[in-house]
């Protein structure tokens, strides 16, 4: 055996020198790979839905009013300032030139707010996808033993889980804002051709009062906000997928409640002069609906706005707003909790024995 | 052989086979109802191959898994210089295990698994890897839960034979594997991988496979080493005879530490340390099998 052994050594080829390593960078792609499904194609689709489903209500709503033109007493009426306006079919040409500024003001408030509507799709799945994923990303591993095989490879604890942390504050928001552009500007193509097929011009109607580019990069701008406000929930998930034997969505959802239920019941916070609703608030909402964007609304401050119209909804997203959040004591605090729960979570991952 | 000599700088010492690869002393670790290891104390040189063998639940895994650095323990551990429990990250690049045989994600596709390895382990060689696949029925594309599980654990050597480390720990490497695979798994391990610069330590229950491939071998019972001696040494100490019936008495005298009968009044006697010549008196003698010699140690042991 021995001979055998040495001979087969001689000929074998030489090993190849260490090379290096991009360790971070797979264990980011590592995760892409498993959970593409969830990161890339959950708000891909939502979008596709969103964009389909509106598409179906538009040529709906085609043939309604085409059904309803030639039923007997149809008038064609739309009341633009004061005016009447006898149109046949919808002449949107027409209408548009009778806009006063006001109007196109109005009507850029009101489009953009249907973009946010179109393009909140993808973050409602990226939502429950980071939920999900934080859950499962220290537990499934440990279920299906493969944390064995991670292990097996020159990968530190600490790298993994801030692996697993970055892909879910950073890597599936990033995803899910490109996937929510994608579903608006379809969205902005779809009306487009509507406004055309009534004769509309649709840069003059829509591409110009409404602002999609300045959605978009809110959209990006918030990604950072999501990544620090989300943490504590991002933190707290994991710490329940790297503790629980089993079941951790149970885990997860029961100690922050019933935490809350005992709190509210003994009326606890009165020690500190605070309302029960203030522990519901700033632990149970910011442990468990952390991964939605967004949730940071209580904390910002909107300074002054113009609520006299559906630009309402765009203003309440300006820069400001979102990184007014930066300043609060909120953020941190949960930042600080998030990062502790997380330390305790690489605790857990290198020291748990499975058996 | 000799062209790759700076990746052993820090194992210099090792190489000289003065220094163990891996020397435990005193090593304690309680569960919850039961002692798996008592005062584990062992020492593995390089460039060997170490069979652990012992019954289920006498330690084997959990001394397995001090070694690699996955669970807290007492007593001192020495791996390559490192102690498992406080330097496992860099360890890790110098130590390959296989728990068993299903750990591969079973998400992850072939291609992808090459190049997560490739991307993450200094020492792992890419090419090395695609020739070992390439005789194989693996193709890239294919995901891991579509694999049977001789084909996964054809990845998963082909992977970690790619990977020069010093220290390989394969636990029940085998179990559930079909003959062709096992064979196949032990002689790829032997012909293309082992070397004198590499040691392998394996736990297993199929015996008979490993006993020819191992140098030393160590049996573990209860938390404890019961017997660690290289192969030869076995074969000194360790008689088999086959003792005629008009010869048990005087037989016995000897103290057999195993005896079981045969068909047409013989019996079969295992002796530990009785000289050669007053063992070939009685009968015919041979070197017992490893599994033999295991039953014998580990009598008692369920009841």
């Amino acid at each position: 055996m021995n001979a055998n052994v040495s001979m087969t050594a001689d000929t074998r080829a030489p090993i190849a020198p260490p090379h290096a390593t991009h360790k971070f960078a797979l264990l980011l792609r590592r995760e892409y790979w498993e959970h593409k499904g969830g990161f890339l194609w959950a708000p891909l689709v939502a979008g596709g839905i969103s964009i389909l489903l509106t598409t179906m209500a538009i040529i709906t709503g085609e043939v309604m009013l085409r059904r309803a033109k030639n039923a007997p007493g149809f008038g064609d009426s739309l009341q633009i300032n004061g005016q009447h306006l006898q149109v046949n079919g919808l002449d949107l040409g027409m209408i548009t030139s009778k806009l006063t500024p006001e109007d196109i003001r109005q009507l850029g408030g009101a489009i953009d707010a249907s973009l946010l509507v179109s393009s909140v799709w993808p973050y409602i799945a990226m939502t429950f996808v980071v939920f999900f994923y934080c859950l499962g990303a220290l537990y499934d591993e440990r279920k299906d033993r493969s944390v064995l095989f991670w292990k097996s490879l020159p990968l530190s604890d600490r790298d993994t889980v801030l692996s697993k942390v970055a892909s879910a504050t950073l890597v599936a928001p990033v995803i899910a804002s490109v996937a929510a552009l994608a579903t608006m500007f379809a969205f902005l193509l779809v009306v487009s051709m509507v406004v055309m097929s009534h004769g509309g011009n649709p840069v003059q109607l829509l591409w110009g009062p409404a602002s999609p580019l300045a959605i978009a990069a809110k959209f990006i701008a918030a990604v950072p906000v999501y990544a620090l406000w989300s943490l504590p929930t991002v933190g707290w998930l994991l710490l329940c997928s790297a503790w629980a034997r089993s079941k951790p969505f149970l885990w997860a959802l029961t100690i922050p409640a019933f935490a809350g239920l005992f709190v509210s019941w003994f009326d606890l916070m009165k020690v500190f002069n605070l309302e029960s609703t203030w522990f519901w608030k700033n632990i149970v909402a910011r442990v468990l609906l952390g991964t939605a964007p967004g949730s940071w609304f209580n904390v910002a401050s909107f300074g002054h706005m113009d609520t006299s119209g559906p630009q309402v909804v765009n203003q309440a997203i300006t820069l400001q707003s979102m990184y007014s959040v930066l300043a609060t004591p909120n953020l941190w605090l949960g930042v600080l909790a998030g990062a502790a729960m997380i330390v305790a979570a690489i605790r857990l991952r290198r020291w748990r024995d499975e058996g | 052989m000799n062209t790759f000599t700076d990746r052993n700088h820090q194992g210099a010492a090792v190489q000289d086979g003065t220094v163990p690869v891996i020397s435990a002393r005193g090593l304690r670790k309680a569960y919850k109802n039961k002692l798996a290891l008592d005062g584990t104390t062992f020492q593995i040189q390089p460039g060997r191959i170490v069979g652990l063998i012992g019954p289920n639940g006498a330690g084997k895994t959990t001394a397995l898994k001090a070694i690699l650095g996955l669970i807290p323990f007492e007593g001192d551990l020495n791996v390559l210089g490192r102690d498992p429990r406080t330097e496992r990250d860099s360890l890790m690049n110098d130590v390959c295990f296989i728990a068993d045989v299903a750990v591969l994600p079973r998400w992850m596709r072939v291609a992808e698994a090459i190049e997560f390895v490739a991307g993450v382990h200094p020492r792992f060689d890419r090419a090395r890897c695609e020739r070992f696949l390439a005789g194989t029925q693996l193709k890239p594309q294919m995901r891991v839960r579509e694999l049977s599980k001789g084909m996964i654990v054809q990845l998963h050597l082909a992977l970690v034979m790619a990977i020069d480390a010093k220290l390989l720990v394969l636990d029940e490497p085998t179990l559930g594997l079909d003959i062709l695979y096992r064979k196949q798994f032990y002689q790829r391990l032997l012909e293309d991988y082992f070397d004198e610069q590499k040691t392998i330590v394996i736990t297993t229950h199929q015996v008979e496979e490993v006993e020819h491939i191992l140098t030393d071998v160590m049996f573990i019972r209860d938390g404890r080493i019961v017997l660690d001696a290289p192969m030869e040494g076995v074969g000194e100490r360790y008689v088999e005879v086959l003792v005629n019936a008009d010869r048990v008495e005087q037989a016995h005298a000897l103290k057999p530490i195993d005896e079981r009968a045969l068909p047409f009044g013989k019996t079969i006697m295992l002796f530990d340390g009785v000289p050669m010549p007053q063992l070939q008196a009685l009968g015919e003698t041979r070197t017992p099998g490893l599994a033999d010699l295991f039953v014998a140690t580990m009598k008692g042991t369920y009841a």
